[in-house]
């Protein structure tokens, strides 16, 4: 095509005449410069945070003399599923050896019920925020935000006296009253920023119609704030599975969520350490809130920007 | 020579023809509408002359200059945005040389440009303010300065007066049609406010579907729509629209509607079509004179009833019922009509407009 | 005629008020009751149990002259300003990448915020594995010829903090990211179509134009990275367990082993005391600048 900085416009009659000048859509290379170091960069950048996990994955299924030889970047050579076995069943933290699914069944003891509580207690909360007031009812919840910025650290301590009086120190209960406690200000203002955003309409027409506090929460507001329900619970699904110091301060080892775990197996152990076994645990845990971000990715997003970005 | 000409400029977004095929040539200085509902593509048109959008096919010359392939930069254009688009952490002296500066303007230059440009629209008391200082009316203001100061030939604005009310929508309109006056640049104007169309423009575009409707002066635009839409859509209160047909009388072409039938003698147009013809006959408010009723047989005018009143302040739009069609009429604001009552319509045949119904086209 | 009784305030919008008792019991008794109660414990001699014997600021010396407290605080400034430079300019290029209208945004935002979603122990040991001299990137690196490569961060006292960071940018930043292009997305289009008829090159438009307009996200982020680099614990107990000796020390690990380890209650609370403070220098200030005298949320 020839170029057409040297054709000259032919003009006939006051109009020009179109040749080969530049006509229609831009000569687009799609492998222009700047296509190549965007796509280029966002590859390099990929591959590197993909890289912890494709670690994890492949030491997990190597034989400990693989492993010894090899690289850790290596695909396995050998597959085995060994470590896997070996973590669940039977790793050893301190002097229990019946492995990682021990932990496991404690995380989901202790995540099932803090989340239900959790978001029960909260979307209540903000439900009352957004729709009824009362005195004090603004001063409380600021000091529940501002409670929020506060080093857990600073009120560790406190706390194991509240659960020493209660009776319940060391308990899988009290480290879901814990999580419940501590989930209060993120879900409350969640909660309340959704609430807020309902029409009022449909709560002044559900007080004409006769329901109380209770009756229109359970059934106006709770079929209509399903997303957002749904939101809170991956957040707080991930976030207490996740934990380790309230795990670690709350609980006797026999009641050690599966991040404690864990860390017993990896870090405590003396003599050889076997690192495919330790992977495959680190896998195992890490697997709950990773299949539940890859199936909701979309809502994960949505949950830390509702969740994060504050007022 | 033109200022800007568009020849077969073609967008297609996948399968969809977003704009098809236009042929526009705008004369140096002229102020050009373009005109239509949403999604009829005048924002895209425009954004494909700025250069802001790749167009499929086709090609766009401004001041002579195939600038086709250019970037809007290189165009000689300037640009006012519906939501002004002004930096808001910079000042209005900012906003008006930030562009400049990126050009290398020696700055003894920009100062002189943004002292005339200031003097024009009247903003230097605003030149150390901050957009967020400013009103709606002063920020439009200092977008149209950052045009100005580019020290283009073509002005491009993209509904400027959209976001803001009544009142100010209607002083900004004189003061941009002034500007117009005093500068003389071509300018190539968005809307889709009729009125406005109809102030401002030279010359108008109505576009519909991605499709050049109608490209004329306003008076021709008001007073002979080229088809349906254009009818329909110019003109506030609306034409009223009979649907009929054209056929031949014993004194010459008729158009008959239920079971009257209306001469068309004098008609602007084309009324002979050979055999009938499904028709749809328009007529503006202000074009049907009210008469008393009468039993006379010769009486000129069609009978029909006063439905309801529409007083307005200074007149009144009446609607009526006729020959089974709903028409609206202008009238003064002391008519004194009653609903129900029986009068006589007289339309100015010589200023309404005939339709071909399957082609829509004016005939 | 019997006069109605008005009902007293205290019972309208009863439901409200009892449902409202938990959020009221935590705020009161655990965030400020709690607080206090560590901050006044702070300044008496508890060993094993608390002890409400007073002794002025002893503890507090005890504490700004114990080594391990003083490199934990170096440990945490340093992890602080880097992390927050590094994860706002890394987040923030990485929003600008991912907001040029590219296929696959969907897949490669995916892929960055993953690891947001790991426990920062699971993190921790992973990248313990990975820098691990013996078997991970030095060894792969010697492997490939380069046989006086060092990279063992996680031995060398003086750069193991560096390694923490590596593994606490890798989580985080993801999270960073979509603040951003949340942010990003916000700005008016017609800001870009200005700039492309000025003829601003696309670099001057990011750093002039569209990043002061961000101002508000970027104090917001600012806050929620602050806040949580005071948290840091997790990451090192698991990557690096404070070592080698005391070089990765951070204060909340410092809390940890004083409060349940070592039996020195009081430390403890010197020590959460201290960390409190720290937040408290900047959120107390953002919030009366966000807010106004009187928080209004």
């Amino acid at each position: 095509m020839s170029n057409p900085a040297t054709l000259g416009p032919a003009v006939i009659g006051g109009a020009l005449i179109t040749r080969d000048q530049p006509r229609g859509a831009r000569p687009r290379r799609t492998l222009s410069g700047r296509n190549i170091m965007l796509y280029g960069t966002l590859f390099v950048v990929s591959v590197y945070y993909l890289l912890p996990l494709y670690v994890m994955i492949v030491t997990s299924l190597k034989g400990m003399p693989e492993i010894r030889l090899g690289n850790i970047f290596s695909p396995p050579m050998e597959i085995t599923f060994q470590p896997w076995v070996k973590a669940w069943q039977e790793a050893c933290t301190g002097l229990n050896c019946d492995g990682l699914s021990r932990g496991f069944w404690n995380s989901v003891r202790i995540t099932v019920p803090s989340v239900i509580l959790s978001i029960a207690i909260a979307s209540v909360n903000g439900y009352a925020l957004a729709n009824w007031r009362f005195k004090g009812a603004q001063l409380f919840f600021t000091i529940l935000i501002f409670g929020a910025f506060i080093p857990y650290q600073v009120m560790l301590y406190p706390i194991v006296i509240l659960l020493r009086e209660l009776g319940i120190y060391g308990t899988l209960t009290g480290l879901v009253i814990v999580h419940t406690i501590f989930g209060m200000p993120i879900l409350t203002l969640l909660f309340r920023n959704y609430f807020t955003s309902v029409p009022e309409e449909l709560f002044k027409a559900a007080r004409v119609d006769g329901a109380g506090f209770w009756g229109i929460y359970f059934k106006i507001m709770l079929p209509m704030a399903l997303p957002i329900f749904v939101v809170a619970i991956i957040l707080q699904v991930t976030g207490i599975w996740n934990d380790f110091l309230f795990g670690v301060v709350y609980t006797r080892p026999e009641y050690y969520p599966m991040t404690v775990q864990l860390n017993n197996i990896v870090n405590s152990v003396q003599g050889v350490k076997e690192y495919n076994v330790n992977m495959a645990a680190t896998i195992l845990t890490g697997v709950v809130p990773l299949i539940i971000y890859f199936i909701s990715v979309k809502l994960f997003v949505r949950g830390i920007a509702a969740g994060a970005v504050k007022g | 020579m033109s200022s800007i000409v568009i020849k077969d400029l073609t967008l297609t977004f996948g399968s969809v023809n977003v704009l098809n095929k236009l042929n526009i040539d705008v004369a140096e200085g002229e102020f050009i509408v373009l005109l239509g509902p949403s999604g009829c593509g005048k924002s895209t048109l425009l954004n494909c002359i700025a250069g802001l959008l790749d167009i499929t096919d086709g090609q766009i010359h401004i001041n002579g200059k195939n600038v086709t392939w250019e970037e809007p930069k290189d165009r000689g254009i300037g640009m006012v945005f519906q939501s002004y688009a002004l930096y808001p952490q910079m000042t209005v002296r900012g906003n008006l040389s930030f562009g400049l500066k990126n050009a290398r303007l020696p700055k003894a230059e920009i100062d002189k440009r943004i002292a005339r440009a200031a003097s024009i629209l009247q903003i230097e008391p605003l030149l150390e303010r901050k957009p967020a200082a400013l009103s709606g009316g002063q920020r439009q203001r200092v977008a149209i300065g950052r045009a100005l100061v580019r020290d283009v030939d073509v002005f491009l604005f993209d509904e400027p007066l959209s976001n803001l009310d009544a009142k100010l929508r209607s002083e900004l309109r004189i003061e941009i049609k002034r500007l117009h006056a005093q500068l003389k640049n071509t300018m190539v104007y968005v809307t889709h406010d009729q009125i406005e169309a109809l102030t401002l423009a030279d010359r108008i575009a109505v576009m519909r579907g991605g499709l050049i409707q109608q490209l004329s002066d306003p008076k021709t635009i008001y007073n002979k729509p080229a088809n349906l839409f254009v009818a329909a859509f110019i003109g506030s209160p609306a034409m009223s629209m009979l649907e009929g047909r054209v056929e031949d009388g014993p004194t010459g072409p008729v158009f008959a509607t239920g079971d009257t039938q209306i001469a068309l003698a004098g008609y602007d147009g084309n009324a002979h079509p050979a055999g009938g013809r499904d028709a749809v006959l328009g007529i503006r408010p202000e074009h049907v004179a009210i008469r008393p009723a009468s039993a006379d047989a010769d009486a000129v005018g069609v009978p029909a009833t006063v439905d309801i009143d529409e007083p307005m302040g200074s007149d009144s739009l009446v609607w009526l019922k006729m020959a089974g069609h709903t028409v609206s009429v202008r009238a003064i604001a002391e008519h004194g009509l009653q609903p129900g009552q029986q009068v006589r319509l007289v339309p100015d045949i010589s200023k309404s407009s005939l339709f071909d119904k399957q082609t829509e086209q004016r005939l | 005629m019997a006069a109605q009784s008005r009902p007293s305030q205290l019972f309208r919008n009863l439901s409200a008020k009892i449902a409202s008792i938990p959020m009221v019991l935590t705020a009161l008794v655990v965030f400020v009751g709690g607080t206090i109660w560590t901050v006044v414990y702070s300044f008496t001699d508890s060993r094993l149990l608390p002890r409400l014997r007073f002794v002025g600021f002893e503890q507090y010396e005890r504490l700004w002259s114990a080594e391990r407290w003083l490199v934990s605080i170096e440990n945490l400034a340093i992890y602080g300003v880097l992390s927050l430079i590094f994860s706002l300019v890394i987040g923030f290029v990485l929003a600008a990448l991912l907001d040029q209208k590219i296929r696959f945004e969907d897949a490669f935002r995916t892929i960055l915020l993953y690891p947001f979603a790991l426990s920062f122990i699971v993190t921790g040991l992973v990248w313990q594995w990975i820098l691990n001299p013996e078997f991970g990137v030095q060894k792969v690196v010697r492997g490939l010829g380069f046989s006086s490569f060092t990279f063992d961060p996680l031995y060398n006292a003086d750069i193991v903090i560096y390694g923490v960071l590596i593994a606490g940018l890798w989580q985080g930043t993801g999270l960073i990211m979509c603040l951003m292009l949340a942010g990003l997305r916000g700005i008016d289009e017609d800001i870009w179509k200005a700039t492309r008829i000025d003829g601003i090159p696309m670099w001057k438009t990011y750093l002039f134009v569209v990043i002061p307009m961000m101002r508000p996200v970027f104090i917001t982020t600012l806050v929620i990275i602050t806040s949580g680099i005071v948290k840091l614990y997790d990451l090192v107990v698991a990557q690096t367990g404070g070592g080698p000796g005391i070089a990765s020390e951070v204060p909340a690990k410092y809390v940890y082993d004083f409060m349940f380890r070592a039996q020195n209650l009081g430390q403890g609370f010197a020590a959460s005391t201290m960390m409190l403070l720290s937040v408290a220098i900047i959120v107390v200030p953002w919030a009366y600048l966000e807010f106004g005298g009187k928080k209004r949320v």
